[in-house]
């Protein structure tokens, strides 16, 4: 008798897969999907794109899909905005979202409010990506976080992911979008390898935009973070653990709309809040999250005021040992979670 | 040989021996295209177009009809019925001329002083009024200030305050046209002012490096507010500029209604064919509103606040930076209005009898819609939250519920009856 043999299909295995190559593929799978698709923007295609997040691309996709423009944020946001009127789905890369300042009229007061200006008769299906916040060495035109910024205005959706999961998902989902969503990454986690499941790995991987994912369970301290913040955070719950504190950390995802309800659960169980982010406190996510929590039922359960830990009131240093000071690190998360336990 | 030829990969030109620097030229600038002179007589038969007699009286009425209902919302704005509006007096030429040398579906992305575009397409007094006034017909849902028009069935994108960022989006829409493979063209007005964006310089580069079929469309009508052209820039004007981006262009005299047809139907035909951008400089001039008749005021709060004299927009009292003088020359001596009416007259097309008549059933026209645009109601308070995303997020569907709820119970003490249900 001749054994069968027949091709075992095993599932795949978890593998590693760092935020640059998720991001990858996340465009390279909505642009083999959707052929309104395309990516413009500074160096994305010749160059492989700044970051090389648009690696191979050109070369699969050609010119009409990749297109490298001259050196105007404000011209090829508004081409963007102007394609995304007609038919098309642009993702339009900043090469860091320092420059987009410099078109901030075409992303608020064209891509956000063209909907409700038009009284919905124009969608503007566009999506703004590119490295946000802290990078290393690179001084206080490059270094700022817009996430308070764009999570102000009605109009935009704001997400910022975290893992490589993260990065695909949310990329995925901004892309399939028909509203104007702002995708704020991380140049420092681009090379960082994530255990990316095989569920993450199929080409109809979505995030939902919208909802915040609890990476840790805890019962002590929330912690609430965006972006790279949320590693530090996990380092941070390591540490509180050997000293028996168990803190739930909250991945956010999406900075607009917000996932308070995720908070307020969180919230209602531990008593304790501590929100981490590394951009300027005034005015930021976290002030938003304390007042949020104040205006619903899990103030009720506060055992103690919410405390912020968020970047340094200062332009970004240059000087490596300033700019270190100047970020939220472990030590300051731990700091934070033993100030509001008064441990 | 070769190796005496410059090599740079950013230019293609010869080596010069003789340090000269190029003139600007502002005296002897490009020349003003025209077909008819100033009392309407064509000057070459072979440039004019030779529209029909039915095209022709629809250019001559969308231009009367578009200055009649300026005059009336011009009005009812100094009477404090409406917030704001801008005419478009002395410039209907160049919304006419080139509205018909437009296919239908060619798409318009205007800046604020195009309302004659959307009148020619065919968008009903109704709805120009029923915008200014903000009221429960407006498709606008009474979102935005007056003037600001949008009609998606007619190709005329909403129209967007801040100056000039409708240029870069034009040459996107353009290239997104393209490469659909449709015979389409966008079609991008802005004023000489907005030119000195740096939104324009960035829209007319991208037009010619992704090579759109793009037309440009560049109103110069003296004036940008107080500004007038000779501290807005020192070159020759917006037409110069556009060989130096690769444009193909021309400048026209505005207020000839058949050479802003003739340059507008060249440069749309061959922006499409050759997927190439055009810029045209349309010269022509910004007309003040006339003087209002004795009217006792009913507001006059609000006429201390602006002058009765202007204007940029109801905001601004021109009369502070531009002489009488200068303003009747442009009035009586070189209006399109007058000058198509000449034309037409001569062939016999229009007489005195049938300017009366049509003045008077224009002006009635105008005054019924307004009226009827009067009496609407405003649009119901609901539609505050709707199309800030295309789909309504859960906050603000409970703050909608909210709104309702309160309204049940304390409704009486609201105007609801000034609102539609």
């Amino acid at each position: 008798l001749q054994q069968r043999r027949g091709l075992r299909l095993s599932a795949p295995a978890a593998i590693q897969v760092t935020v640059r190559d998720a991001l990858n593929q996340a465009l390279d799978e909505e642009l083999e999907r959707d052929e309104r698709v395309f990516l413009l923007g500074e160096e994305v295609a010749q160059y492989d794109g700044a970051y090389k997040i648009s690696r191979g691309l050109w070369k699969k996709y050609g010119d009409k899909r990749v297109i490298d423009t001259p050196i105007s944020e404000m011209g090829f946001a508004g081409i963007a905005v102007g394609a995304a009127m007609v038919w098309l789905r642009p993702v339009c890369e900043f090469m860091t979202f320092n420059f987009s300042m410099q078109a901030i009229d075409q992303v608020i007061n064209s891509a956000a409010k063209t909907c409700y200006m038009s009284a919905g008769s124009i969608a503007v299906p566009i999506v703004f990506r590119g490295p946000n916040g802290a990078s290393a060495g690179v001084a206080a035109q490059h270094s700022q976080c817009f996430a308070a910024w764009y999570g102000h205005c009605p109009g935009l959706k704001v997400v910022s992911p975290w893992s490589a999961e993260d990065a695909k998902g949310l990329l995925k989902a901004s892309i399939r979008d028909d509203n104007p969503v702002v995708v704020l990454e991380s140049e420092l986690l681009y090379g960082v390898p994530f255990e990316m499941s095989e569920q993450a790995q199929s080409k109809e991987f979505v995030i939902p935009i919208g909802k915040a994912k609890i990476e840790r369970q805890g019962t002590h301290v929330t912690l609430v973070a965006h972006s790279r913040p949320v590693g530090h955070c996990m380092e941070a719950a390591a540490v509180l653990s050997k000293e028996g504190v168990e803190c739930e950390v909250i991945n956010l995802r999406t900075i607009r709309p917000m996932d308070i309800e995720t908070v307020e659960a969180s919230v209602v169980k531990t008593n304790h809040l501590v929100t981490v982010e590394g951009g300027w406190p005034q005015f930021g996510v976290g002030a938003e999250i304390c007042a949020r929590i104040m205006e619903g039922p899990a103030f009720n359960y506060l055992d103690a005021p919410a405390v912020r830990v968020t970047g340094a009131d200062v332009p970004m240093p240059y000087a490596k040992i300033l700019e270190d000071n100047c970020i939220p690190q472990v030590k300051d998360i731990v700091f934070a979670v033993k100030k509001a336990l008064n441990i | 040989s070769p190796e005496e030829r410059p090599q740079f990969p950013g230019a293609s030109a010869e080596f010069a021996e003789r340090l000269e620097f190029i003139q600007p030229n502002v005296l002897a600038g490009i020349p003003v295209y025209r077909v008819m002179d100033r009392q309407g007589q064509v000057l070459r038969p072979s440039e004019d177009p030779q529209l029909p007699k039915e095209q022709v009286l629809k250019l001559y009425k969308t231009m009367t009809l578009l200055n009649t209902m300026d005059r009336i919302l011009y009005e009812s704005q100094r009477q404090g019925r409406i917030s704001f509006y801008m005419t478009n007096y002395g410039e209907e030429g160049t919304h006419v001329g080139s509205a018909a040398a437009l296919d239908a579906s060619d798409l318009v992305f205007g800046q604020y002083r195009e309302a004659g575009v959307l009148l020619y397409r065919g968008y009903p007094l109704e709805l120009f009024m029923a915008q200014c006034y903000g009221n429960a017909s407006d498709p606008g849902k009474g979102r935005q200030m007056p003037v600001h028009y949008g009609c998606p069935e007619r190709h005329f994108v909403t129209i967007s305050s801040p100056l000039a960022t409708q240029i870069p989006q034009a040459v996107g829409a353009a290239y997104a046209i393209k490469r659909a493979d449709a015979n389409r063209a966008v079609v991008c007005y802005f004023g000489e002012g907005a030119a000195s964006e740096g939104d324009a310089h960035a829209g007319f580069n991208f037009a010619a490096t992704l090579e759109c079929p793009i037309v440009f469309f560049c109103r110069n009508n003296g004036y940008a507010i107080s500004t007038p052209t000779s501290e807005q820039y020192r070159g020759d004007g917006i037409a110069a500029r556009g060989p130096g981006y690769g444009l193909l262009s021309i400048r026209v005299d505005g207020n000839d209604v058949f050479a802003v047809y003739n340059a507008t139907r060249e440069a749309r035909r061959r922006a499409v064919a050759e997927n190439q951008p055009f810029l045209i400089e349309a010269m022509t001039y910004r007309i003040p509103p006339p003087p209002p008749q004795k009217k006792k005021n009913r507001f006059p709060w609000f006429s201390a606040r602006f002058s009765l004299i202007g204007h940029h927009s109801t905001s601004d009292d021109s009369s502070a930076y531009r002489s009488v003088d200068e303003v009747n020359y442009w009035d009586k001596q070189d209006h399109p209005i007058s000058r198509l009416r000449h034309y037409m007259a001569r062939r016999g097309w229009w007489d005195e009898e049938e300017e009366k008549g049509w003045r008077k059933s224009s002006r009635k026209m105008v005054l019924e819609a307004f009226e009827r645009a009067e009496r609407e109601p405003k649009p119901p308070p609901r539609l505050l939250f709707s199309d800030v995303y295309l789909e309504m997020p859960p906050r603000l569907r409970r703050q909608r519920a909210e709104l309702e709820r309160h309204l049940e119970t304390y409704g009486e003490h609201y105007p609801l009856q000034q609102f539609q249900k």
